[in-house]
């Protein structure tokens, strides 16, 4: 279970970047998401492992209202990015999700260059005075990615036309490029082959320095290797939260014990 | 598998030999075959029909596009056609065609004898009757182009008569002459001798798409000219109403309308709308745009109005078929990165449904194209000779239209139109014809991977 080429664990921060309390989401009349409370770290990788279905994937979409677009989605209690209630009725979902990144579970890069691709968020919100300043945000953004050595001189070309691990690395880069606080990842691995999920774990621990990472995943060695700490979901529920050691380690919860020696899920 | 299910098994098959074919393999290749054979009958009778009809309107139309015309040596005589003398076109224009048809009339047999083309047995006014009664506005306009050309003797193409024209495209005979009150065997026999001597011609008839319409009594004449510029009209009028109107409501039907009665109330009566047979709508624009609004009536205006509410329904479900194609993931990823929903729209969601909206737009404007009953109820069936001006005054000016001419042609006693109508129908169809190839290369040109 434990790779030998896991990351430093050791959560470094105890500055609380986001804190969720008492959170429900229902989905119409089901109940998809049952008393959430959490505080996730700045600069600090969280990982959510549970079976499918257990609300983990919804609970990341809440972050940055994403279920805003699902029409009989209704979400209560608050949700708050430093300190601040993002269910605000004065915060524009538009402004948030500037500053909550998100990376989802199929690469989804747009039918533009490559360029385009990682140019758009600065051009929507302004980032870059001129064409100049732009470059540079391209390309820091896609070395930030670890895809710039790999493009560089085909920044002109349809971003589809790149393989699965790069296709998702580009959508790192873009989610990047608008310089966001937390970055959420939706099982980002889960389309991509074993070596380009090792390129993008690697890429999630550089971007630890910078950001806060909330990353949702089904293979609990991937939490294992690149989270500081972990959270257990189940049917709705937050059974268990900790440092990924201990999650791993020590479970305090006998369903989290079940889960990951393989008995749930 | 439980030992429930296990009982109920059906046992074991009897092993039997992968050469030969059982009698379930038998039977389902036998309806297999069944299914293949009823798909291709179909298509061949799609096929036969398709065939026939074009062998029908080609080969009654093909000669309209060709015209009989006699060769006229005729002396512009200054005296006559400008009695004031100072070559201005516009007192030029007082001299009408009766004075022109003077001149022909004496320049046509003359032009013959000088041909040693042989007139016995004819009199000059019926060798006269052998041009068309249009040939005089043939030569005034000409002249009225060109005054300069006043005074010179000049070799020119005359119209000949209908009867003349059907002789040569062998609708007339000598049979038929005989009991026919409009032309002789003896203009026939000298038809002939015109032609041995190269003064009768088949020429193609540009004519037929510049001239407007003309009246049952020469249907040598008549032309589509009026017919096609009152049906571009339209269809301008129509693709500038019905395209942003259309993609405007689907937008937002699709993207932003929140989701509730009133909106499926709206979606069903789009779809019913698409629904309505035209003539309904024809009326419609009867009662709105011509009695209530005080629009003329005839007009371009109209007709394009009409069409309109009648294309908006099918770019409508088109448009918002092609939006609900664009996979949500590319929604997501543009919501993702902290664009707003009409940001996310405009740079990502319309331009890959882009190709789907001009398909559905272009095939929703060749049916406006070819729609008739609407345009029979607003007055387009008028006899309209002349031509309406440039937009936007035009819009307002009395037209006719391509599929309500032919609709005239074939209503006409004259068996010369038959040609005329199918040769309208060939212009209608070259015309669908475009249209379908533009939305093919659009759809290509702007489709995208994604």
């Amino acid at each position: 279970m434990y790779d030998m080429n896991r990351v430093e664990s050791a959560v470094t921060q105890d500055e609380i970047k986001i804190s969720a309390h008492n959170v429900q989401v229902y989905y119409g009349e089901k109940q998809a998401i049952k008393d959430v409370n959490v505080e996730i770290l700045d600069k600090t990788v969280t990982a959510f492992i549970g079976p499918s279905g257990c609300g983990k994937s919804t609970f990341l979409r809440c972050i940055n209202r994403m279920n805003d677009t699902i029409p009989v989605a209704r979400i209560e209690g608050e949700i708050r990015l430093d300190g601040e209630d993002i269910y605000d009725r004065r915060v524009d979902p538009v402004q948030l999700r500037a500053r909550v990144g998100m990376v989802f579970q199929k690469p989804n890069p747009f039918p533009k260059s490559i360029f385009d691709n990682v140019a758009y968020g600065p051009r929507i919100h302004g980032l870059a005075r001129n064409r100049a300043e732009l470059d540079e945000i391209v390309e820091k953004s896609l070395r930030g990615a670890a895809l710039w050595n790999e493009v560089k001189d085909r920044l002109q070309e349809p971003g589809t036309g790149l393989s699965g691990g790069q296709q998702q690395r580009l959508c790192i880069a873009r989610a990047v490029a608008t310089a966001p606080e937390v970055l959420l990842m939706d099982e980002p691995c889960s389309a991509l082959d074993p070596i380009a999920t090792g390129q993008v774990e690697e890429l999630i621990e550089q971007l630890r320095a910078d950001f806060s990472v909330v990353i949702v995943t089904h293979s609990m060695q991937q939490a294992a290797r690149v989270s500081q700490k972990t959270a257990f979901f189940h049917l709705g529920n937050l059974v268990e939260y900790g440092e990924t050691d201990d999650i791993f380690t020590k479970p305090k919860d006998s369903r989290t014990e079940a889960y990951i020696s393989g008995r749930i899920g | 598998m439980t030992d429930a299910t296990a009982n109920h098994a059906p046992e074991a098959r009897t092993r039997s030999s992968l050469l030969e074919q059982d009698e379930r393999t038998r039977r389902r290749n036998a309806s297999e075959k069944r299914f293949r054979t009823y798909g291709a009958v179909a298509i061949c009778l799609a096929i036969a029909a398709l065939v026939m009809l074009l062998t029908s309107v080609l080969g009654n139309g093909t000669s309209a596009f060709f015209q009989t015309y006699a060769k006229i040596e005729v002396t512009l005589d200054p005296e006559v056609l400008d009695p004031k003398g100072n070559r201005d076109p516009a007192e030029m224009s007082k001299v009408t065609t009766i004075g022109y048809g003077n001149l022909m009339k004496k320049a046509f047999p003359a032009s013959l004898q000088a041909a040693g083309v042989s007139t016995e047995g004819i009199d000059d006014k019926e060798v006269g009757a052998m041009l068309s009664k249009e040939a005089p506005a043939q030569l005034r306009n000409r002249v009225l182009a060109n005054p300069d050309m006043l005074g010179e003797t000049i070799q020119f193409w005359a119209l000949a008569n209908g009867r003349i024209d059907g002789y040569l495209k062998g609708r007339v005979s000598m049979a038929s002459a005989e009991r026919d009150g409009n032309v002789s065997p003896e203009q026939l026999q000298l038809a002939d001798r015109m032609r041995a001597s190269d003064m009768l011609e088949k020429r193609f008839n540009w004519d037929f798409i510049t001239f407007p319409d003309a009246s049952e009594l020469r249907p040598e004449a008549a032309g589509l000219g009026v017919a096609i510029v009152g049906s571009a009209y339209m269809m301008l009028i129509v693709l500038f109403l019905a395209l942003p109107i259309g993609v405007a409501a689907s937008i937002y039907l699709e993207e932003f309308a929140p989701q509730n009665r009133l909106t499926d109330l709206i979606e069903v009566n789009i779809s019913n709308l698409a629904a309505v047979p035209s003539i309904v709508f024809g009326i419609l624009g009867l009662a709105v745009f011509i009695n209530y609004a005080g629009l003329p009536a005839s007009a371009p205006i109209v007709g394009g109005l009409v069409l309109t509410l009648m294309t908006l329904p099918t770019i409508i479900i088109s448009t918002r078929a092609a939006l609900k194609a664009v996979p949500p993931s590319i929604r997501d990823a543009a919501l993702g990165v902290g664009a707003s929903k009409m940001q996310s729209v405009f740079h990502h969601v319309l331009p890959l449904a882009l190709p789907g909206i001009l398909t559905g737009t272009i095939l929703g404007l060749a049916q406006a194209l070819g729609e008739t009953a609407p345009l029979l109820l607003i007055g387009m069936v008028a006899f309209v000779r002349d031509y309406p001006s440039w937009p936007v005054d035009g819009f307002f000016e009395p037209a006719s239209a391509l599929p309500v001419q032919v609709y005239n042609f074939t209503t006409r006693g004259d068996p010369a139109f038959v040609e005329r109508a199918s040769g309208a129908i060939i212009v209608l169809l070259i015309f669908l014809l475009c249209m379908n190839l533009l939305a093919i290369y659009l759809r290509r040109k702007f489709e995208r991977r994604w």
